[in-house]
């Protein structure tokens, strides 16, 4: 046990450690607060599907928009050295691309639902070569050329709505953005489980993580071993747009309706947020995924800590701020430097007799 | 009522908007080009024109929000052109937008057009005295419709708007011959400061007051599906227990209603919770229909008829306020006849 | 002797993560005297220059200048203490002017003075003799300048103690020779110099005493008329040195016309002018020439790492357009860039993933090496080039530079490469690294690879390369094969024919 805690503080968990403590200080904290906290109960909704409910559903399935989100995100950030901000106008416009066909079909059945969602990812994919291309050819800083679709996007959605904000009702969608009849876990869970397992069969099956970690370590020593970077960052953000589409189908399954004003409005900033929790580098190259992701819960378990401890839901921003500073500030080279100096000492007061035999 | 603003699509929205605009009024000038060509006496100065409606047509100007402000808007709009239709012998001029200051300029067209009549939804209530003064100067009879504007009664015929106490107080009464043993209400409210919100929100607040019903929250959600869906979450993962959602608009109501269903709560008829909404979208009244919802206050945009009937002298005006004649409707009685009369949209 | 102390290392720690880098190193600098510091990779060199300069913290042991105990926490310490540093890589801001990185982070007073400053740096350049302008962008330097603006900054800084890791490794004979020249008017003055290198020769040429590091221990302090050139190796590599003489001349090699691996004619790019060039299968040559000469350019436009913008080029027989580095590694081309840590290692990634990594490129992006073979390639090289490294999942970075290089040299070697073009591989690398080096690339040519070879270090080039290609102001201006390949006649041929300067 205590070698095993040692290890983690050695760099046993390397990247991971700051995501993994932040869960663990949270989790301490509302054993502390309240245990009941984690009780998940068993319910029949309203469509009389046993579901589970409670805090942990909530926060694992409230993250979901943000986890699919922070995996794309990541991707981008190691390759480009920069975030595309401009992943929530772009989830509205795929959003409101998806409803249109819907809307645009006589019956909403499980093939236009489909068709529908291809259509978010072929959009979500157009805008997101937009700005991979800003980035890749014309080497626009990714802030900035992602400055243009932050800005213009929830117009562009607005124009594909016709300005309103239609509204599908379809079990089909209903079982998209909440349960599937018989299964009792959320489907947007279950979303995040698949796109993470896409990834990493991605990972699997190409050369996407070498490739891109050697781009946004070294660009130059990229090319020079015959890695085309431009298509790589490209790529990147063609698979953020994909992230983005899958994001903006559960956001709008969830309320069954696109308001393209609101659909997951300024979730760019817990998105990098998540990735930055993640132990990922904001200036891009090494990266790890998992990181992320648990990145993208630690945000959403703070949320719903809060609202536990009755803080209304305008009021939360002001408090996670709080905590997200702590956490940026604990994870920063200079904290971490201390911190390693500080266990390095610790260790070396014990073990002063066995160097001793040693020499 | 404002449903939603879109004050914040800046760049390429306004830009699409003035376009619009632009395209209206001068579509509406080559028509009226079109009319004098034609013969009629109308060739002096502008301002006569207006004073002697000798031709058939009636020329009615309509400034309004463009209808993809909301499923009212666009309700609205439907209705202000099926009833100021050709057929029933109007020619109707429209002008859309958010902006106040391009309805102004938009109105200020139609004076010098020489409409016989203006008919006003305001973007804003303030800066309108000058532009209907002129109307007026000009014999141009003007008409305010679903919003007041803050001026002196004496510069328009009469206005045609919804009373939005009245529909608190239609709804809160429902409420309370629902006869539950205790109300807990999530209070989900509209933008601050709308009239819609402040009227929706009075009589319920005289209810906290009373200590009849209790408050579990009673926030702004500023008419967004998302946010009321957080407040509920928020309400849910503190362990509070309620047993009503009172939302300000319907789009609250399904954001609210979807935060029920992903934490396994029931509502409606047969629920735990009763689900309160206003505005009448058909899609909401169909969920009233299926039994997910409770209550669904109606926020008439049928005013045109009535101005219509008041211009051909079918009816007079006895008080320049005319309130709209506006009901609730109750899930247990709601008939499909019902969704297709008083819904909007589709 | 006492009193003549300037710098004092006492029992010198240092432990990394599964390395002991440092123990128990003593060190002794005296005034007025030029120290070199020498030692194979990994040896500890760097770790002992780095903990006085306060880049490091030691683990133990104590430093004191002048007879005074210091600590030393930062490299702000070190400067406070009078100790000043010039590394190996250049640690200046290349988008600043030359100036500027002369008195970035000591100007004094909260006004930067820029026309006093360039004033200033004008006069200190000029006394050197810099071929640099103070308003000049240091990025638009060549490398060689770079360096020596690096110098000119810690001259500047009035240091007591300055130490110089690698500054030669860039420079050329002349640019040397005037470094020299500064090192003994400094040593003059009493300042006391630590001088890190891989040139033996530049040590015996200037330094006073030698202190001698391995595998993180001290081996001794000897003044330099007591230590031969050949038992400074052996106390560097620890063993003897008849590896060193088992170097013989480079047998001439006759190459026919059908042997031609890879032909160019008039081949040129947006920064090498157009070339003739052949290399036949089996051949290794080598390009030389000063620097600036185009030489590294030249190798660039075959490789296609630049725009190349005309040329006929083809590969045993056949016409091929190579106008990126893919397209040139698809012909079985391999490049070992001049600057490792810009075009060479993926600093924070593995050993193994920076050894796979050309290979996987060469495989596709859909057909990726899986994890089992991956360490196995790793492991084979690591072993074969013995590569010091505490295991292969170590990032590149923290590697030594020769280690850095040699894993490098594995990435191409897994390609199996037809042709291998090595820009400066033995810059900033021990001698015992040079030479596994060196037979590698004859083992190479042995087994049918052609390889190109440049090195600022023509004796390296005599001991490997068949045919040298003098290169000078971006032309070819000879060729040199069999009994031409000696130091004198490539001398005169750099030089320009007339007046070469015989040794």
């Amino acid at each position: 046990m205590k070698s095993k805690f040692k290890k983690i503080f050695k760099g046993g968990l390397g990247q991971l450690t700051i995501p993994i403590i932040a869960i663990c200080l949270l989790v301490i904290f509302n054993l502390i607060r309240d245990p009941s906290f984690f009780s998940i109960a068993i319910q029949h909704n309203n469509d009389g599907n046993i579901v589970l409910a409670g805090n942990l559903i909530s926060i694992i399935n409230g993250a979901s928009e943000l986890a699919v989100l922070a995996m794309g995100m990541t991707l981008v950030t190691a390759a480009c050295g920069g975030q595309d901000i401009s992943v929530g106008a772009m989830a509205a416009i795929a959003g409101s691309a998806f409803v249109k066909v819907l809307k645009s079909a006589s019956v909403i059945n499980a093939p236009i639902v489909i068709l529908g969602f291809l259509m978010a990812c072929l959009v979500a994919m157009i805008f997101a070569s937009f700005n991979g291309t800003l980035v890749a050819v014309f080497k626009i800083q990714p802030m900035i050329a992602t400055l243009i679709l932050y800005t213009c996007g929830r117009s562009i959605a607005y124009w594909i709505n016709g300005g309103a904000t239609p509204t599908v009702s379809s079990p089909i969608i209903t079982g998209i953005g909440s349960f599937i009849p018989g299964i009792p876990v959320p489907t947007p869970v279950l979303i995040v489980i698949a796109v993470a397992i896409i990834f990493k069969l991605v990972f699997h099956f190409t050369s996407l993580e070498l490739f891109t970690q050697s781009v946004g370590i070294n660009g130059s020593a990229a090319r020079l071993n015959g890695i085309n970077s431009t298509f790589i960052k490209l790529l990147s953000f063609i698979i953020l747009g994909l992230c983005v589409a899958v994001a903006g189908t559960i956001g709008v399954s969830r309320l069954g309706l696109i308001n393209h004003e609101t659909l997951l409005l300024d979730v760019e900033m817990d998105t990098i947020l998540a990735v930055a929790i993640g132990g990922n580098s904001l200036g891009g190259g090494k990266f790890k995924i998992s990181g992320s992701i648990i990145g993208a819960y630690v945000i959403q378990m703070l949320t719903i800590t809060l609202y536990a401890m009755k803080v209304s839901s305008t009021d939360v921003k002001a408090y996670k701020a709080v905590v997200i500073i702590l956490l940026v500030v604990i994870g920063s080279p200079v904290i971490k430097a201390k911190f390693q100096k500080l266990m390095t000492n610790l260790k070396n007061r014990k073990p002063k007799v066995s160097v001793k035999g040693a020499d | 009522m404002m449903k939603k603003k879109f004050g914040s699509l800046v760049l390429v929205g306004s830009v699409m908007m003035s376009l619009l605009f632009s395209a209206c009024t001068s579509g509406g000038g080559t028509t009226n080009a079109g009319s004098t060509s034609g013969g009629s006496d109308n060739s002096g100065s502008t301002a006569t024109v207006a004073e002697a409606p000798s031709s058939g047509t009636i020329k009615v100007g309509v400034v309004n929000n463009p209808p993809s402000e909301s499923g009212y808007r666009e309700a609205n709009v439907k209705d202000m052109e099926s009833v100021f239709s050709a057929a029933n012998g109007y020619e109707l001029k429209t002008a859309y937008s958010l902006k106040n200051d391009e309805q102004l300029q938009a109105a200020q067209g139609f004076i010098t057009e020489g409409v016989d009549y203006l008919l006003i939804s305001a973007a804003e209530t303030t800066g309108w005295d000058e532009v209907l003064k002129k109307a007026q100067e000009a014999g141009i009879k003007v008409y305010l419709f679903d919003r007041m504007i803050d001026v002196d009664e004496s510069l328009y015929e009469a206005a045609v708007v919804s009373d939005m106490s009245a529909e608190g107080d239609t709804a809160v009464q429902w409420l309370l011959d629902q006869d539950l043993p205790e109300y807990n209400v999530i209070h989900i409210q509209g933008a601050m400061g709308s009239d819609a919100q402040i009227g929706r929100t009075g009589a319920l607040d005289a209810q906290f007051a009373s200590g009849k019903m209790n408050k579990v929250v009673q926030q702004t959600a500023t008419w967004d599906e998302a946010e009321a869906k957080k407040i509920v979450e928020s309400v849910i993962n503190s362990g509070d227990s309620f047993n009503v959602i009172y939302a300000e608009n319907d789009g609250m109501a399904k954001g609210a209603v979807a935060a029920l269903d992903e934490a396994g709560i029931t509502h409606g008829v047969d629920g735990d919770v009763i689900v309160m909404g206003f505005d009448c979208n058909k899609w909401a009244l169909r969920e009233l229909l299926a039994g997910k919802w409770n209550y669904d206050g109606q926020c008439s945009p049928f005013q045109a008829q009535i101005i219509s009937d008041i211009i051909q002298g079918k009816r007079t005006v006895t008080e320049k306020k005319i309130i709209n004649e506006e009901k609730g409707f109750d899930a247990k009685s709601l008939t499909q006849s019902d969704i297709d009369t008083y819904g909007l949209g589709e | 002797m006492q009193e003549n102390c300037l710098l004092k290392m006492r029992h010198i720690n240092k432990l990394f993560p599964g390395v002991k880098a440092l123990s128990d190193v003593d060190f002794t600098l005296r005034k007025g005297e030029i120290h070199a510091l020498m030692g194979e990779n990994g040896a500890g060199k760097s770790t002992l220059i780095k903990i006085l300069t306060g880049v490091y913290q030691s683990d133990g042991g104590e430093i004191t200048v002048e007879g005074e105990k210091v600590n030393i926490h930062s490299p702000q310490d070190a400067q406070n203490n009078g100790i000043s540093t010039v590394y190996q890589e250049i640690t200046l801001c290349p988008n600043l002017t030359v100036a500027e990185n002369m008195f970035i982070g000591r100007e004094e007073g909260i006004l930067v003075r820029h026309k006093y400053f360039e004033k200033r740096a004008d006069k200190i350049l000029g006394e050197l003799g810099i071929p640099a302008r103070s308003t000049q962008q240091l990025g638009s330097c060549s490398l060689a300048v770079q360096q020596m603006v690096a110098i000119a900054r810690a001259v500047d800084m009035k240091c007591k103690v300055l130490i110089l890791d690698e500054p030669t490794s860039s420079l050329d004979d002349k640019e040397v020779n005037m470094l020299f020249d500064l090192m003994r008017d400094l040593k003059s003055q009493g300042v006391g110099i630590i001088f890190v290198t891989h040139f033996l020769e530049q040590v015996y040429e200037v330094c006073d005493r030698i202190t001698v590091l391995r595998n993180g221990e001290l081996v001794g302090e000897y003044l330099i008329e007591d230590l031969p050139q050949v038992e400074l190796v052996a106390k560097m590599i620890g063993k003897d040195l008849d590896e060193l003489s088992s170097f013989g001349e480079v047998e001439e090699k006759h190459f026919d016309e059908k042997d031609i691996f890879y032909e160019a004619k008039s081949l040129s790019s947006s920064d090498a002018l157009p070339f003739d060039f052949t290399i036949h299968k089996g051949e290794v040559n080598g390009f030389t020439g000063l620097l600036g000469s185009g030489r590294s350019e030249s190798v660039r436009a075959i490789f296609g790492a630049d725009k190349v913008n005309g040329g006929n080029v083809t590969i045993k027989g056949e016409n091929v357009k190579i106008t990126k580095p893919i397209y040139a590694m698809k012909h079985g081309i391999g490049y070992l860039a001049e600057d490792r840590k810009r075009d060479g290692i993926i600093a924070e990634l593995s050993v193994r993933e920076n050894i796979i990594l050309a290979l996987q490129v060469m495989k596709g992006f859909f057909k990726p090496i899986s994890r089992s073979e991956a360490e196995a390639f790793a492991d084979e090289y690591i072993k074969v080039l013995n590569i010091k490294t505490a295991s292969r999942e170590t990032p590149i970075g923290s590697l030594s530079g020769g280690n850095q290089q040699k894993v490098i040299l594995a990435r191409w070697l897994l390609t199996h490469p037809d042709y291998l073009i090595l820009d400066e591989p033995t810059r900033g690398i021990d001698v015992g690294t040079k030479l596994e080096i060196q037979k590698l690339v004859l083992k190479l040519a042995e087994d049918g690879v052609s390889v190109t070879f440049i090195s600022s270090e023509v004796e390296e080039m005599l001991r490997t390369c068949s045919r040298l290609i003098v290169m000078r102001d971006r032309h070819i201006v000879g060729e040199l094969t069999g009994s031409d390949l000696n130091q004198a006649q490539v001398m005169k041929t750099i030089a320009g024919g007339e007046a070469g300067n015989e040794e």
